[in-house]
């Protein structure tokens, strides 16, 4: 599986050609990552030193700020826990606030590969695709996962697919890259408790071009997961009630001249 | 059984309930975190109200014979609670949460005023 990844994905050196002038940014949610956020971190950079890095740490108890700042990101501390969302969109704000061209989402956790980056980028820098998000489509891509999260992202699959028309089959997925579109609409507005699914229907809601390319994910690196199986069935149906209602909202296309200062 | 206008009543006032929270949540103005309960709390009326039997049965099993229609009175009481208790851990979250921000925000601007330096060590 890993080679169908592999050869789907343009080159590397073409894809860092195209990041040229852009300002980048990484963003990488972290809780209590101190065994992995330094080698995702020195990864990013191996992969394009150009990538400026900031770490959002979701009210660590453990090392991963000073991990993080040791290693030269830029550390945001959350001052308490805010959920994978709330952290997630302090990253997007930081890299509105700041001018960032292009983000990338990359987990603190270890579980998404910096090496794969040119295969979320390309549609991206391409000008293809706003939003263009990492899918470990099969389950045999080194990646395991429990039963009850596997349920949730088939039947998120399946609803997400519905709503937006369009085929998507990893809506959990954390691993993605965005515009500069994008990163103004994340700031903007983010939402919380599993935040990728009706994410990925708010962007699409609000016109921005979305693809899916395929990616190999890993095991993940340290860190225990937060998700039990109980509490994956209230967010389902938490995240599935907010699906079905964001249907009968009105969405405004942002506008990046309106953001831009 | 229930008398059929106490029925109706009961089910126009559990649909609106529903109505009401679906529109919060829609314009905003509700977070689906905390709109579960009230939604729970809707159908549940709702379904007791309109399956007429089954409030008679529910009735039954605890011995209320004369008026089936208490029992919607005393579940939609016991959601009320467990609405009001919900809420109460949440305002003690966010009462904690407050705390840390206040702390947070003084040691800031602490920093701010004398450098970043502070007391020597």
């Amino acid at each position: 599986m890993a080679e169908l990844a592999e050869v789907s994905a343009p080159p590397a050196s073409e894809v860092l050609a195209q990041l040229g002038e852009l300002r980048r940014i990484a963003i990488v949610p972290a809780l209590n990552e101190e065994a992995s956020v330094g080698r995702v971190i020195g990864e990013i950079r191996a992969f394009d030193p150009g990538f400026d890095i900031v770490v959002v740490d979701d009210g660590s108890t453990d090392r991963t700020a000073g991990i993080a700042a040791d290693r030269g990101a830029h550390v945001l501390r959350l001052p308490f826990n805010l959920g994978i969302g709330g952290a997630v969109q302090t990253g997007y704000r930081f890299a509105f606030e700041h001018g960032y061209d292009l983000a990338v989402q990359v987990d603190g956790d270890g579980q998404h590969d910096p090496a794969q980056l040119p295969a979320i980028l390309a549609p991206v820098l391409s000008g293809e695709a706003d939003l263009c998000v990492g899918s470990r489509f099969a389950e045999a891509t080194g990646y395991q996962s429990s039963f009850a999260r596997r349920v949730g992202i088939r039947v998120f699959a399946f609803v997400v697919s519905a709503v937006v028309r369009q085929r998507v089959t990893d809506t959990t997925s954390g691993f993605r890259a965005v515009n500069r579109k994008g990163i103004a609409l994340f700031a903007a507005d983010y939402p919380h408790d599993y935040p990728e699914v009706e994410a990925t229907v708010m962007s699409v809601k609000h016109k921005l071009r979305l693809r899916e390319v395929p990616v190999v994910m890993r095991e993940r690196a340290g860190g225990a997961s937060s998700i039990t199986a109980l509490r994956s069935i209230y967010y389902m149906t938490k995240v599935l009630l907010a699906i079905f209602v964001g249907l009968f909202r009105r969405y405004a296309v942002p506008l990046e001249e309106e953001h831009r200062r | 059984m229930t008398p059929l206008p106490v029925s109706i009543a009961a089910a126009v006032a559990s649909f609106l309930l529903l109505v009401v929270v679906f529109e919060l949540i829609r314009s905003r103005r509700l977070r689906e975190r905390y709109a579960l309960l009230w939604l729970l709390t809707g159908s549940v009326l709702l379904a007791l109200s309109v399956w007429r039997g089954g409030l008679n049965t529910i009735a039954g099993w605890f011995g209320v014979e004369t008026y089936p229609p208490a029992i919607l009175g005393a579940v939609g009481a016991l959601f009320i609670l467990l609405v009001l208790l919900h809420y109460s851990t949440v305002i003690s979250r966010l009462s904690d949460q407050n705390t840390i921000l206040a702390q947070r925000l003084a040691l800031l601007e602490q920093q701010q005023r004398e450098g970043l330096t502070g007391p020597s060590r």
